[in-house]
C-alpha cells in the first residue's frame, strides 16, 4: 500500500520512494527505504503527518501516493 | 533589498579565519551569532524566510551564519547560498538540534565528511531533558571524533564552554565508502570539500570544475551516512517512555482538521482585527490625522510657505497637495509605518512559534488547486506585508512552474500591509455588503487565475514535504527585534518612492500634463469604469505603488468626489493594478522578462476588465 492510505497512529516501514530527486531530500529528514515511521495525522484530502521519534514532517498527499509503505 | 552576493559582505581582512555557522533551520543558529559577534541578526523560524548571510567578528575570525539547511547541495537557492559559504570555511561550530539529533547529524557527518574541523554544539539540552531523553555527550563526541559542548544558548548555557572548544575544532571520523572514493577525484577540484560534493554529483561544482564524468554515487553516500548517523544515535540517546509533551500534543491538534482550521480562522480574525481596525483605524487616525497630518503639516507648511510661498513650483513642489515635503512623509510615517510594524509583529509571532509552517499544512490541498503546494502561503501571507519582499520569498517553492503562479497572484491580487489600511479604511464605512462584494471580487480573480495558470502552465507543481518545529513561545525580545528590522527595512524602501512619486505627480500636475492624460484616459475611466476622470490621476499614482494610489483615491474620497458604489470599484481596480515599482524592479530580476511583462501588463489588463464588468453590474 502507498502513504496516503496509512490510517491514524498506524505504525509503518517504507518500502520505497519513487521519486529519486525526492529520495535524496527525505532520506536526511530521516525518511527512506527500511525506516520505521508513525503516522500521526491526517487531513482531509490533504497531507499526512509522520513522526519519526520527535521529529514530525508533513507530506503532501501527492507525494504521499508515491510513497509505498508497509503496515507494521 | 540586500543583495546575495557573500564575497561582498565578507569584510576587510582577507587573511582571517572564517568560522562558519551551520545547522538545521529553527536550531538557534542565529542566537550563536549574537552570542559570538554581538549583532543581532533576524531569528527565523521558517526556512525561507532569508537567504542573507550575516557576518560579524569574534576574536581574529570572521563569523558567517548560513541559512538553516537539512544537507548541504544544491536543491534550493538557501542550499546553494549555505553550500558557497561552508566549502571554503576554515573552522565549522555546527548547530545541532538536540532534540531533533537523528535529522540534525546527517549535517553534521556530511560536513566531517568534508574534512572541515568542526565543533558541535548540542543546544536545546532543557528541551531534552523535560521530554525525558538522554543523551551520552561523551560517547558522541567519540563517535564523531570532533568536540560536542552541550548548550541552551537562549540561556546561555554552555557558551563559555564552546568559545573554550572553538580552539579545539577537528577533523572527525569520515564515513568509509567517502575514505575510499575522495581519492579519486581529489585532484579533479581544489579542496576536500568540493570533492565530497563530486561524489555527490552537485551539480554546480561539477560545472564550475568542467567534470562531466561522474559515478553516481550520491545515492550510495548518503544510504551509508543515514545508516551511520542511525548508529551513532541509537548508541548515546535514550529514550525514557515520558508523555509526550503538551506543546507536542498542541502542535497535533493544531493540524486536526477539527481544532485546526477554527483556530486558523480566529487567528485570521484576530490579525485583521489588530490590524485591519485597530491600527488601520484606530491608531492611523491618531498618527495620520493628528501627529502628522496637523502637528507635522502645520509645523512645515508655517515653516517654508513664508519663504517660498504655496503656489510657486518650489512650493507646489515641496509644501503642495502632493508635495514631497507634505504629502510624503503623511503618508510614510502616519499611515505606512503603524500599519506595516503592526503586520511585521503579527507575522513575527507566528515564525518564532512554529505555526507558520501549520498554516502551509492547512492550506496544502486548496492551494494544490491553483498549482502551489501549502509552502506557497508563505509568499502568500508576507505579500499581506510588502508584495516586494513576498516575491524574493517565492524562491523557496520547488519549481520554476510554482514561482511564476505565486509571483503572478502576489503582482495582481494581494494588496500590501499599506494599501489594505488604506482599503480598510476606505471600505468600512460602507458596509458589510460591500465588504463582502470587494472580498469576493478580489478572493474570486485570486481562484480564477490561479487556475487557469495551474491549466495552462507546462509541467508538474511539486508537492509539499515540511518540516514541523515544535511550538514554542516566542521571546518577547526577538519578536521586537524582529518586528523593528522588517519595519526599517521596508520604510527604507517604500519612503524614497513616495517622495518620487509625489515630486513625479507634482511635476505633471504643475505642466498640465496631468490633465492630459487624465483626459486621454476618459474614456476608460468614465466610459467603462464609471468613475470621474480625476481618478486617472489616482492610477498614475499607483504605478509608482498601489498604496500610493489608493492614498489619491483616499483624497478623491474625503472631497466627496466618488460615491459608495464608485468608491468599490475604484478600490477593487486599484487593488488588482500594478504591483509598486519595487516589486515590478524584482519581478523582472527573479523572473525573466517575457514572463515579467505579462504579469505586469496583465495586471492592467485584468484590473481594468474587472472593475468595469463590476461597474456594469452595479452602477
Amino acid at each position: 500500500m502507498t502513504l496516503d492510505q496509512a490510517s491514524n497512529g498506524q505504525r509503518f516501514q517504507v518500502v520505497s520512494i519513487a521519486d529519486r530527486d525526492i529520495s535524496n531530500q527525505a532520506i536526511r529528514l530521516g525518511i527512506y527505504k527500511g525506516a520505521k515511521l508513525t503516522c500521526t495525522g491526517k487531513l482531509p484530502g490533504g497531507p499526512i503527518i509522520i513522526q519519526n521519534k520527535m521529529q514530525e514532517i508533513a507530506i503532501g498527499r501527492g507525494l504521499a501516493k508515491k510513497i509505498a509503505i508497509q503496515v507494521l | 533589498m540586500q543583495c546575495h552576493n557573500l564575497t561582498e559582505q565578507i569584510d576587510i581582512n582577507k587573511g582571517a579565519r572564517k568560522l562558519v555557522l551551520v545547522g538545521n533551520p529553527n536550531v538557534g543558529k542565529s542566537l550563536f551569532f549574537n552570542a559570538l559577534t554581538g549583532i543581532y541578526v533576524d531569528v527565523s523560524n521558517f526556512p525561507g524566510t532569508t537567504v542573507d548571510i550575516s557576518s560579524g567578528r569574534y576574536n581574529d575570525m570572521v563569523v558567517m551564519d548560513t541559512p538553516g539547511v537539512y544537507g548541504v547541495s544544491s536543491f534550493n537557492d538557501e542550499e546553494r547560498v549555505a553550500r558557497d559559504v561552508i566549502l571554503y570555511a576554515d573552522v565549522i561550530l555546527n548547530v545541532v538540534d538536540a532534540l531533533h539529533i537523528e535529522r540534525d547529524l546527517f549535517l553534521t557527518q556530511q560536513i566531517i565528511d568534508m574534512g572541515k574541523p568542526v565543533v558541535v554544539a548540542l543546544n536545546m539540552m532543557d528541551e531534552v531533558r523535560k521530554n525525558g531523553i538522554q543523551i551520552d555527550v561523551d560517547e558522541l563526541s567519540h563517535q564523531l571524533g570532533v568536540p560536542v559542548i552541550p548548550t541552551t544558548i537562549i540561556k546561555g548555557e554552555g557558551l563559555e564552554e564552546l568559545k573554550k572548544a572553538l580552539d579545539h575544532a577537528r577533523v572527525g571520523n569520515r564515513i568509509p565508502i567517502v575514505m575510499e572514493h575522495l581519492p579519486k577525484v581529489r585532484s579533479l577540484v581544489d579542496e576536500d570539500s568540493e570533492a565530497l560534493l563530486v561524489l555527490e554529483e552537485d551539480e554546480n561544482i561539477l560545472e564550475r570544475h568542467n567534470i562531466s564524468q561522474t559515478e553516481g554515487m550520491r545515492e550510495k553516500i548518503y544510504e551509508a551516512r543515514r545508516a551511520r548517523v542511525n548508529q551513532i544515535t541509537d548508541k548515546v540517546v535514550q529514550h525514557t517512555n515520558k508523555e509526550a509533551s503538551f506543546s507536542i500534543k498542541l502542535g497535533r491538534w493544531l493540524l486536526s482538521p477539527i481544532v485546526g482550521f477554527p483556530v486558523l480562522a480566529v487567528v485570521l480574525w484576530l490579525t485583521y482585527k489588530f490590524v485591519g481596525e485597530f491600527i488601520a483605524q484606530t491608531v492611523v487616525e491618531w498618527t495620520e490625522e493628528i501627529i502628522m497630518g496637523e502637528y507635522y503639516y502645520n509645523f512645515i507648511v508655517n515653516l517654508l510657505e513664508p519663504l517660498i510661498g504655496m503656489d510657486s513650483f518650489l512650493g507646489q513642489f515641496l509644501i503642495g497637495e502632493f508635495g514631497v515635503l507634505t504629502m510624503a512623509p503623511i503618508y510614510v510615517f502616519g499611515l505606512l509605518l503603524p500599519l506595516v510594524v503592526g503586520f511585521y509583529f503579527v507575522l513575527s509571532i507566528m515564525e518564532d512559534s512554529g505555526y507558520l509552517p501549520r498554516v502551509a499544512v492547512l492550506t496544502d490541498r486548496s492551494l494544490n488547486s491553483i498549482g502551489l503546494n501549502g509552502r506557497a502561503i508563505i509568499p502568500i501571507i508576507l505579500g499581506f506585508g510588502c508584495v516586494t519582499m513576498a516575491t524574493i520569498t517565492t524562491r523557496v517553492l520547488g519549481s520554476k512552474r510554482e514561482r511564476f503562479i505565486a509571483t503572478a497572484l502576489l503582482g495582481l491580487t494581494i494588496p500590501c500591509s499599506a494599501q489594505l489600511g488604506v482599503i480598510a479604511g476606505l471600505i468600512a464605512p460602507l458596509g458589510a455588503r460591500m465588504i463582502l462584494m470587494y472580498v469576493f471580487v478580489i478572493l474570486l480573480v485570486f481562484v480564477l487565475s490561479g487556475t487557469i495558470l495551474n491549466k495552462i502552465l507546462p509541467g508538474k507543481s511539486t508537492d509539499l514535504m515540511i518540516d514541523l518545529p515544535p511550538l514554542r513561545i516566542p521571546r518577547p525580545v526577538n519578536v521586537l527585534k524582529k518586528t523593528y528590522i522588517k519595519s526599517k527595512a521596508f520604510i527604507l524602501e517604500a519612503g524614497p518612492l513616495f517622495v518620487l512619486g509625489a515630486a513625479i505627480i507634482t511635476v505633471l500636475q504643475y505642466t498640465g500634463i496631468l490633465d492630459v492624460i487624465s483626459n486621454a484616459f476618459a474614456p476608460i475611466t468614465e466610459g467603462f469604469l464609471k468613475l470621474p476622470k480625476e481618478t486617472a490621476v489616482a492610477f498614475i499614482m499607483g504605478i509608482i505603488r498601489r498604496d500610493f494610489g489608493a492614498a489619491g483615491l483616499n483624497d478623491m474620497v474625503s472631497r466627496g468626489m466618488l460615491n459608495p458604489s464608485q468608491i468599490l470599484i475604484a478600490l477593487i481596480a486599484i487593488t488588482l493594478f500594478v504591483p509598486c515599482i519595487a516589486a515590478v524592479m524584482v519581478i523582472f530580476k527573479e523572473r525573466t522578462w517575457k514572463e515579467s511583462l505579462v504579469i505586469w501588463l496583465g495586471s492592467f489588463v485584468i484590473s481594468f476588465l474587472t472593475a468595469g464588468i463590476v461597474a456594469q453590474f452595479i452602477i
